[in-house]
């Protein structure tokens, strides 16, 4: 399994917008040709170390290229860990399936949800929205591609064929990834390593789309103004996100300009906490909810159950008020949380 | 006294409700959670006052019974079993949280307070106090966690619970009642020194020389706000600079580690849990802040960090006790757990984990670790912990063994086993040099001339 | 319920299930009058294992350590182990296992043989069911079936409560009706006894009777009643107790209320709470009452502390005497300085009405139902 990444596109390059973009590391055009010229050619460069691992550079690059998975790629080769030993061990041992792991679901129908690592969630996704929805979850389905994070893509490369033979046994046309990260997994990280997958990845966006679209009659709009977090992986696949904002027209809720969205959103904190870069994880969340605070959003609305559980607190505590997206879908439907 | 007699005779001091010989209240007091044999006893009263308690024994003691008092028997290493027959005293009727002394940062309870009540009725009344809570079931009692000198989640910043002791009231073997402490010349409960009697007549005796009625206890502030911070290493050797150095910082509370095979998230690392609190936001931001930079070189070594906590784990971990310990009983789905608690220098923290590791493997069995920091770095509690399933008669003989096992371990690397088991007890009575044995013996012969009190324990 | 009583070996014994969730006190009535351990639910499952295994024989004593379990479900609520929900089922799994091989003591006995001759637990005529009502019609097709259950029928203080809920709704202009004297027993108890058969039985009458009468609400005064009927298996019809309905009512302002200064504390009966998870409703009401203060007692809501009533007991009351559930209760209500303690079950009313007595405190505080407390302030006008 070999990425795909054509340094022709680099060298035509002139604006370098992958590194001179980069939120966290300052690098003008000429550094940033100087660096990735250095990836390219697999040497030493600050970039491998100081990368905080928020995927953004795949965005940034305009040319379909993959300067974020090569970066994966040479911190691996050279042994470089984003985070301790020990962190990054306990990662890779949190996913590996045991006995209580479910590895099939005979019952399960399309449309199928596939829910990651979180069970908590099948009690949540309830109501119009989900009538007649299966699940599929747990370990023997989760798409691993957290490891990006602590420069381990040969755990995800090792694992993900059986994770996709998992859910082909099943023999479904399409899943639909409530976790953003699965859908760029079956996706973006699929195509530039030539993986192929045998059914159709469809995001939680497009599917609540479509049921909100012909529940129109049923919503209430909810005139709220909304901060939206953006998570990681977004990164990856920012198509759909023509869904999430066809969806906030729906539901008639305000997406509040502010700074650090879009491309320049910040990212939850968590990952860097993880990386015990303590004083830039209070930093970035301080810098986020501020921001939030500013365009007067009244709710932050996520996407990402991990960027939940990190940001949600201090959100909350400045006074707006976090939720995930389906439950703001929900609100809108006129359905009522538990 | 025949038996009736003495059935009649303890009727009359208690009320008949309060005593029982019948078979199901003797199979109840005859044994404990843990993996002791169970011994029948021949009573169990239930005494409400001190003066009941004092007759009780003055009774006993005319009649050369032997009287086993007892909490809610949670030590799990039998040490309320009535291993020579004789009269149960359950204390726990005796509840009363006498008073508290604000500014002076004392309870005085009764023998039969729980720590559940005492922790609930502080919330309430004073919360801005509160007292070293073990991570026992907050049905054990304080008094029975006294005698056994218990540690709480104070124990980092405070030591053991039993030298938070400001005062003590006795009934001795003889029926006499006796007050140590600021107590015995006045109203107040605030301190035992400078009184030339030392609580360790009574404490840690397994109430092998005398029953207490009342205690005093040393409350201590209680912050508005709590959270924790898990710092994780794969090499155990690492464990004592991380906790040298946090208990350094001064701004901890408790500290405890943890190792187990499961979930496969904690398999082959050790975590060690910092609670840090404050009265506000920025109080803890700052303790935090400090504890990180304490260890932030081992951080840049790669070598250890901090875990990022999911919800349902930081509440499991934040909660008062910690269900999760009680709950390793039914990892087996057997009603079952063992734990051989060792006192050590935190020096020794790999040594012991590397045998636990051992003991475990040799006998196959699954385990848990999780140890306690006492005092700032001057010892820790070690637990080697055993499930088993109670109608699973090898899973009891294999972690019978394991505990066997870890007592030895406890002492081979110069450990002391904490409310060892009896037949332990005599290991160390002999172990150690025949004048510290004979001193305690004296001790005791003095207290209990004639062997009543809770026999089998300290003693030869 | 399937619950296997070859698991009861799981109680390590540790007694998070004697406290309620606060720690404050402990929670199981029945080790609260008794205080023996054996008396707690960990010791309770200790002997019914023991007994299952034959290391101990039946007795007197044991029968009464089975009996005296209220049924409470504190244990549940506290156990911090999986199989929580199972804990109280076992202790009912036990008694049906005394039940069935005939070890059950004489009162018990007596309870389930009256239900099952006379459909009451006290073999009282069952033409005595109904004969204090009166000016109440009978079921014909009304919006709901008004039950009243054993306990409103034969028992004075349950009387009251249904004579204030049926006043209530009259005022309301609510259709209802009642079955007289062919009601029949709601079965909650013979469960909670373990008398499965007696219960499924009862069951199947009263739902071959709602059936045919063409019931589709039935309006309960009991949180037993409501229990049980919540249990009978393909149930063809609403269960509602009256605290939902009235709440309903208030909501829609069908009562005109007048102020009322005083103060109440509410106690929460364990099949209304525990069991099923009403314990807004009746709060509620009691707020709408304007100048009402309500107090709460430290042991509330889901750590509520049993009248000590459930599951026969205020037939045959095994935990009667100085430290009864009822009148530990009592004295909890008072030091809240409260002046009526609000019920929301005729069990209740009556266990703590009685106990009230036994305490001589007749002058400083009385029972009301929450109906009264609706009638009361309507009335005070
Ligand atoms: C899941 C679990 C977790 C635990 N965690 C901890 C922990 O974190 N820290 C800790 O310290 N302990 C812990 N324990 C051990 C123990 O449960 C507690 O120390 C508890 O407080 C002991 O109280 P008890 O009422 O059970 O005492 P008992 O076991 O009833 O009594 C202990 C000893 O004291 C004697 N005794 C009791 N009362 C008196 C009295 N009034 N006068 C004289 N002698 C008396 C008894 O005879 C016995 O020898 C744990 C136990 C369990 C089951
Ligand atoms: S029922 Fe649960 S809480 Fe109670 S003693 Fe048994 S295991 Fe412990
Ligand atoms: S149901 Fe109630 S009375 Fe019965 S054991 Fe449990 S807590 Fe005690």
């Amino acid at each position: 399994m070999k990425l795909k990444f054509d340094k022709n596109f680099c060298e035509k390059c002139t604006t370098y917008d992958c590194l001179t973009k980069c939120q966290y590391m300052r690098l003008d055009v000429e550094s940033a040709k100087k660096e990735i010229m250095r990836l390219i050619n697999g040497e030493e460069t600050f970039i491998l170390n100081e990368c905080v691992t928020c995927y953004a550079c795949e965005e940034y690059c305009k040319k379909g290229n993959h300067p974020f998975y090569l970066i994966t790629e040479l911190q691996e080769s050279k042994g470089i860990l984003p985070a301790p030993k020990p962190i990054v061990k306990q990662w890779i041992n949190m996913a590996i399936p045991t006995r209580k792991d479910t590895q099939y679901f005979p019952n399960s129908r399309e449309p199928v949800i596939s829910l990651c690592l979180f069970p908590e969630f099948m009690r949540e996704l309830r109501g119009k929205l989900f009538e007649g929805v299966s699940f599929i979850l747990g370990r023997h389905f989760y798409c691993q591609l957290a490891y990006l994070h602590f420069g381990k893509p040969s755990v995800i490369k090792e694992r993900l064929p059986k994770i996709i033979e998992n859910i082909a046994r099943h023999g479904f046309k399409e899943v639909v990834f409530f976790h953003d990260e699965c859908y760029s997994t079956f996706t973006s990280y699929a195509n530039a390593y030539g993986i192929e997958v045998p059914f159709r990845p469809v995001h939680f966006f497009e599917y609540l789309y479509n049921k909100l679209k012909a529940l129109e009659d049923k919503v209430k709009p909810l005139n709220v103004r909304i901060a939206y977090q953006r998570n990681c992986s977004t990164r990856l696949t920012p198509d759909k996100e023509q869904y999430l904002d066809r969806i906030f027209e729906l539901i008639g809720v305000e997406r509040t300009q502010r700074e650090y969205d879009k491309e320049k959103a910040l990212c939850c904190g968590g990952i860097f906490r993880g990386q015990q870069r303590y004083d830039l994880f209070v930093d970035v969340q301080r810098r986020n909810v501020e921001d939030m605070v500013k365009s007067k959003a009244e709710y932050c609305v996520f996407n990402c159950p991990y960027c939940y559980y990190t940001l949600a607190e201090r959100v909350y505590k400045a006074g707006i008020r976090p939720i995930m997206l389906h439950q703001l879908c929900r609100l809108a439907l006129g359905e009522t949380l538990r | 006294m025949n038996k009736k007699e003495v059935h009649k005779a303890l009727a009359e001091i208690v009320g008949e409700e309060y005593v029982s010989d019948s078979k199901e209240d003797l199979y109840i007091y005859s044994r404990d959670p843990g993996l002791a044999e169970p011994h029948e006893a021949d009573f169990v009263v239930l005494p409400k006052t001190v003066e009941e308690v004092q007759k009780i024994v003055q009774l006993a003691n005319k009649e050369r019974i032997p009287v086993i008092p007892a909490g809610a028997s949670l030590s799990l290493s039998g040490l309320t079993i009535p291993y020579k027959g004789g009269i149960v005293i359950d204390l726990r009727r005796m509840d009363k949280i006498i008073e508290v002394n604000r500014r002076s940062r004392y309870v005085v309870i009764e023998a039969g307070v729980t720590h559940g009540k005492l922790k609930a009725f502080l919330e309430e009344q004073y919360p801005d106090l509160c007292h070293s809570l073990p991570e026992a079931p907050p049905s054990a009692t304080v008094v029975g966690n006294l005698m056994i000198h218990g540690q709480g989640h104070l124990a980092q910043q405070y030591g053991f619970n039993s030298s938070m002791v400001t005062g003590l009231e006795i009934v001795l073997s003889s029926g006499e009642i006796c007050r140590i402490g600021s107590c015995a010349l006045g109203s107040y409960w605030f301190s035992l020194e400078p009184f030339p009697i030392p609580a360790g007549l009574f404490l840690g005796w397994f109430g092998a020389t005398g029953i207490v009625t009342k205690a005093g206890l040393r409350l201590y502030p209680k912050k508005k706000l709590r959270d924790v911070e898990v710092f994780v290493v794969e090499d155990p050797n690492l464990v004592p600079e991380v906790i040298y150095r946090v208990t350094h910082t001064e701004m901890a509370e408790d500290i405890t580690t943890s190792a187990q095979p499961y979930p496969l998230m904690f398999r082959d690392i050790v975590m060690i849990q910092i609670y840090i609190t404050g009265d506000e936001e920025e109080e803890l931001e700052f303790k935090r802040k400090l504890i990180w930079s304490s260890l932030r070189d081992i951080i840049n070594s790669k070598e250890g960090g901090f875990m990022t906590l999911a919800p349902n784990m930081k509440i499991a971990f934040l909660e008062r006790p910690m269900s999760n310990i009680t709950r390793f009983a039914d990892v087996l789905k057997g009603g079952g757990f063992v734990y051989c608690g060792a006192i050590i220098p935190i020096d020794m923290f790999s040594t012991a984990l590397k045998k636990l590791f051992e003991i475990a493997s040799r006998n196959q069995v699954t385990f848990s670790h999780t140890g306690r920091v006492i005092g700032r770095g001057h010892c820790m509690m070690f637990s080697f912990a055993y499930p088993f399933n109670r109608e699973d008669p090898e899973s009891m003989e294999k972690a019978r063994k394991a505990i066997q096992e870890s007592y030895i371990a406890t002492l081979e690397i110069g450990g002391i086993p904490w409310k060892p088991e009896p037949p332990i007890q005599r290991v160390l009575l002999e172990k150690m040099p025949r004048e510290t044995a004979e001193l305690l013996k004296r001790i005791r012969s003095l207290l209990d001339p004639n062997g009543i009190m809770n026999p089998g324990n300290w003693s030869v | 319920m399937s619950v296997d009583l070859r698991n009861v070996h799981r109680c390590f014994r540790c007694g998070w299930c004697k406290l309620p969730s606060t720690f404050i006190d402990y929670n199981c009535p029945s080790y609260v009058r008794f205080h023996f351990e054996s008396y707690s639910p960990g010791g309770r499952l200790w002997l019914i294992r023991a007994w299952l295994k034959k290391e101990l024989r039946w007795s007197d004593r044991l029968a009464e350590i089975l009996f005296s379990c209220v049924g409470c479900r504190n244990c549940s609520e506290n156990c911090k182990m999986r199989f929580k929900d199972e804990v109280t089922d076992w202790i009912i799994a036990a008694k049906s296992v005394a039940i069935e091989e005939g070890l059950a003591p004489p009162k018990v006995r007596e309870f389930l043989e009256n239900i099952a001759k006379f459909g009451n637990p006290w073999g009282l005529p069952r033409s005595q069911r109904a004969t204090w009502i009166s000016g109440v019609k009978k079921y014909e097709g009304d919006e709901y079936l008004l039950y009243l259950g054993c306990e409103s029928s034969y028992l004075e203080a349950g009387r009251k409560v249904a004579r204030n809920v049926i006043e209530v709704l009259e005022a309301a202009g609510i259709s209802f009706g009642i079955l007289g004297n062919e009601e029949e027993c709601d079965g909650n108890e013979a469960y909670m006894l373990g008398e499965m058969g007696l219960f499924q039985e009862l069951a199947f009458k009263n739902m071959k009777l709602f059936q045919e009468l063409g019931v589709k609400k039935v309006l309960t005064i009991s949180p037993h009643a409501y229990n049980a009927m919540k249990k009978y298996p393909a149930r063809s019809f609403e269960v509602i107790h009256f605290t939902q309905l009235l709440y309903e009512l208030v909501k829609e302002g069908k009562f005109r209320f007048s102020r009322m200064e005083c103060k109440v504390t509410y106690h929460d009966p364990c099949f209304l709470g525990r069991y099923n998870g009403i314990y807004l409703e009746p709060r509620k009401i009691l707020l709408s009452i304007p100048g009402l203060k309500l107090v709460e007692m430290k042991r509330t809501r889901e750590n509520s502390f049993c009248c000590g009533g459930g599951s026969g007991n205020f037939v045959f009351d095994l935990l009667h005497g100085m430290e009864s559930p009822a009148r530990v209760r009592v004295r909890e209500a008072l030091e809240t300085g409260a002046k009526v303690l609000a019920i929301a079950c005729p069990i209740c009313r009556c266990m703590l009405e009685d106990a009230i007595k036994d305490e001589g405190l007749e002058e400083e505080f009385e029972v009301k139902d929450v109906a009264e407390m609706i009638l009361d302030s309507m009335k005070s006008r």
